[in-house]
């Protein structure tokens, strides 16, 4: 166990950063670069005005038309997506490894209560998910094995984290968890769904650029 | 069972098409393969992977389809799930598809899907699921299996560079005949052919000369009274319409709206005015110029709503008396969700009619016709299957009529024909009207006898 825990919380970390730094970085550069040959027009129409509204209507809940219509899901994804970016970027634990392991220097954390809050409402958020996938139609025709196999490897690193928080289980088991399935999602970032993360903003940017600049309307 | 359930049991799987049938009988698998990864691989690239990699499959686009929305929201008829029955198949087989399945491709995207861009708009990314099924329709161009009717209306397109095989001489003749019968009510009227130099190519779509002519009297007395300098081309490239876009036939869409500039360039016009055409506009302002490799127009185009907004705030027409009725404005997608054109359209109604009445949703957030995308071109074998996958339009149009609404203004002329249908088929007490109608029944005639 002691040999697991080295692992996953010396080199795998190492590895996972730069799986996860560098997969995004070439998965980028590299379609960027197709899309400048094949799809040049993305650039060609680009405009900043419009994609930065958008990523504002569209990031905002009840921003957009289609947002104020599915007001649950709305609010549930928005507060998950926040979930997702806060817990691992302002917790504690994670902020006082780092200071002491590779950086050397650190930032303001969440209040341990409020981080606890957040973690519940990512692990909840895929439980909606899930049902979703599972009960509405629309969403079950398009669902495959995999749309749940991403659910699963978004909740782990939150799941295994309340435990270990929460001394449920062992906590040396729990804590080796929390960071293995936290790398797991970090390095499928680039390689998977979860890469939206990454190509929201030249979608959006894009749709916004052709509906605001050069269709004179608004996309949300 | 209501009688609009009955109806909607009629069997819109097993739809006989000449065009589909005999394409699919050509087929074999080394050649569908060959041809779908050669598309896939020459002619998409970053975007088509992103839309395809990004897409979350959350079906949050359903509920924006008309389709969707008529068929008893199965799921089927959701853009996504329009998007995994083609291109998701597609690129997980590698490009191995069956003929059947080829056909179930050509059904799907030339007979299901408008691409009206309204799904485009409600999915949180943006993701531009028409120009998927564009892509799907070029494959099945590519593999030669194409709606029969919407084939006809592109051989046309490639003989006679217009939609409806109108020959020269019967062009010219139809607009002599129309400026004779306009001379009756203003004798000086003139439909200049050919004349360099003018300010102004008027360009139509070929249906107007063909069985709309009324329309082309309208439109002349519109710019007269209004003392444009105008012509229309006397060569190929009068037709402004497009029906290869929607084939798939890239090339030769190309090919029609070099025609439709290089006439105006030859009448060394200022600019083209275009009649009431959705589709045609999108033609020439989204796809013809791209694929000509002009970023925006090489000469100035505007639709038949911009001008008449442009006469009516210069005081070049004035309304001698408002139309009576209540009015409702129906957006077209291609100028309202395509050019942001609505608020100039209502602009026009209301200077020229007594009451307009919303319908909703509107403006850029309208509701397809279903006619649009070349859905109405595949003819009558599909009519009804159209028909009925759009009663979420009818129910629209219902709620206006409650409320007093007799007309709809539609802007367009493929609007006309989805919705001339759909008032049928659904009973409902509407007239339907262009703004040219309105204008040249309501507007102050200074230069015509009595
Ligand atoms: S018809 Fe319109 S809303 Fe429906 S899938 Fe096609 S583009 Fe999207
Ligand atoms: S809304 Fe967008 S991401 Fe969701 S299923 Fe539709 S296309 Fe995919
Ligand atoms: S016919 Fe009219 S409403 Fe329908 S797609 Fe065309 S422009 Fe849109």
């Amino acid at each position: 166990m002691n040999a697991f825990y080295n692992l996953v919380s010396g080199p795998l970390v190492w590895v996972a950063f730069a799986v996860f730094i560098g997969g995004s970085v070439w998965k980028m550069t590299s379609l960027l670069s197709e899309a400048r040959k094949k799809d040049n027009h993305i650039f060609e129409y680009w405009s900043w005005g419009h994609a930065i509204l958008s990523y504002i209507h569209w990031l905002l809940p009840f921003g957009s038309e289609n947002s104020k219509q599915q007001p649950v899901m709305s609010l549930v994804t928005f507060l998950f997506h926040l979930g997702i970016i806060l817990v691992p970027v302002f917790t504690m634990g994670h902020i006082v490894l780092l200071e002491e392991g590779a950086l050397g220097w650190s930032w303001p954390t969440l209040p341990d209560q409020v981080a606890d809050i957040a973690a519940w409402v990512v692990v909840g958020g895929c439980c909606y998910f899930a049902w979703r996938r599972l009960t509405l139609e629309q969403v079950r025709y398009v669902t495959s094995p995999a749309d749940f196999g991403i659910l699963i490897m978004v909740a782990a690193p939150f799941v295994t984290g309340l435990m270990a928080y929460h001394g449920w289980g062992d906590n040396l088991l729990m804590t080796s968890l929390h960071m293995f399935s936290g790398e797991i999602m970090l390095v499928a970032i680039p390689f998977t769904r979860l890469s939206h993360m990454l190509t929201f903003w030249v979608i959006r940017g894009y749709t916004a650029s052709e509906f605001g600049a050069v269709r004179h309307v608004r996309d949300w | 069972m209501s009688e609009a359930e009955a109806k909607k049991k009629i069997d819109i799987d097993n739809i006989q098409d000449a065009g589909l049938d005999q394409g699919v009988a050509k087929l074999t698998p080394e050649h569908i393969e060959k041809v779908i990864n050669q598309v896939m691989d020459a002619e998409t690239g970053a975007r088509m992977k992103m839309y395809v990699d990004t897409c979350v499959h959350c079906g949050l686009c359903s509920e924006a389809c008309h389709w969707y929305q008529s068929y008893d929201r199965q799921p089927r008829f959701s853009p996504v799930g329009k998007v995994k029955q083609t291109i998701w198949k597609i690129v997980h087989q590698k490009g191995k598809l069956t003929p059947q399945e080829v056909r179930e491709l050509a059904v799907v995207a030339y007979t299901e899907c408008n691409l009206c861009r309204r799904c485009q708009q409600y999915c949180p990314f943006g993701i531009e699921i028409a120009y998927m099924i564009a892509m799907v329709r070029r494959i099945c161009h590519k593999l030669g299996v194409t709606p029969q009717y919407m084939q006809d209306t592109c051989h046309s397109h490639s003989a006679t560079l217009n939609q409806m095989w109108v020959k020269e001489d019967e062009w010219t003749d139809s607009l002599q005949w129309q400026e004779d019968e306009a001379r009756d009510e203003f004798p000086d009227l003139r439909i200049p052919v050919g004349k360099e130099g003018a300010e102004i190519m008027y360009s139509v779509i070929a249906p107007e000369p063909k069985f709309r002519t009324q329309l082309i009297y309208q439109a002349a007395s519109i710019f007269h009274e209004s003392g444009a300098d105008w012509t229309m081309p006397e060569t190929r490239g009068w037709d402004n319409s497009n029906m290869a876009m929607f084939s798939g036939d890239t090339e030769l869409a190309g090919r029609i709206v070099k025609e439709h500039f290089e006439s105006a360039m030859r009448l060394k016009v200022k600019r083209i005015v275009m009649g009431e055409c959705g589709h045609a506009y999108r033609a020439v302002y989204d796809v013809g110029n791209r694929w000509n490799a002009w970023k925006m127009f090489p000469i100035p185009v505007i639709h038949s709503v911009q001008f008449f907004y442009e006469l009516i705030t210069s005081g070049k027409i004035k309304c001698a008396e408002k139309y009576p009725e209540k009015v409702s404005f129906n957006d077209p997608c291609n100028i309202s969700r395509g050019m942001g054109l609505h608020d100039m359209g209502r602009h026009v109604t209301e200077v020229f009619c007594d009451e307009l009445i919303e319908m909703h949703p509107n403006r850029e957030h309208n509701l397809c016709c279903c006619a649009g995308g070349g859905v109405i071109n595949c003819g009558p074998p599909w009519k009804n299957k159209r028909i009925l996958g759009n009663s979420a339009k009818a129910d629209q149009l219902k709620r206006v009529v409650d409320l007093g609404v007799t007309t709809i203004v539609a802007p367009c002329h493929n609007c006309h024909g989805g919705l001339d249908d759909i008032i049928h088929h659904y009973g409902l007490p509407l007239k339907l009207k262009f703004l040219g109608d309105i204008i040249y029944a309501h507007m102050e005639k200074t230069r015509a006898v009595e």
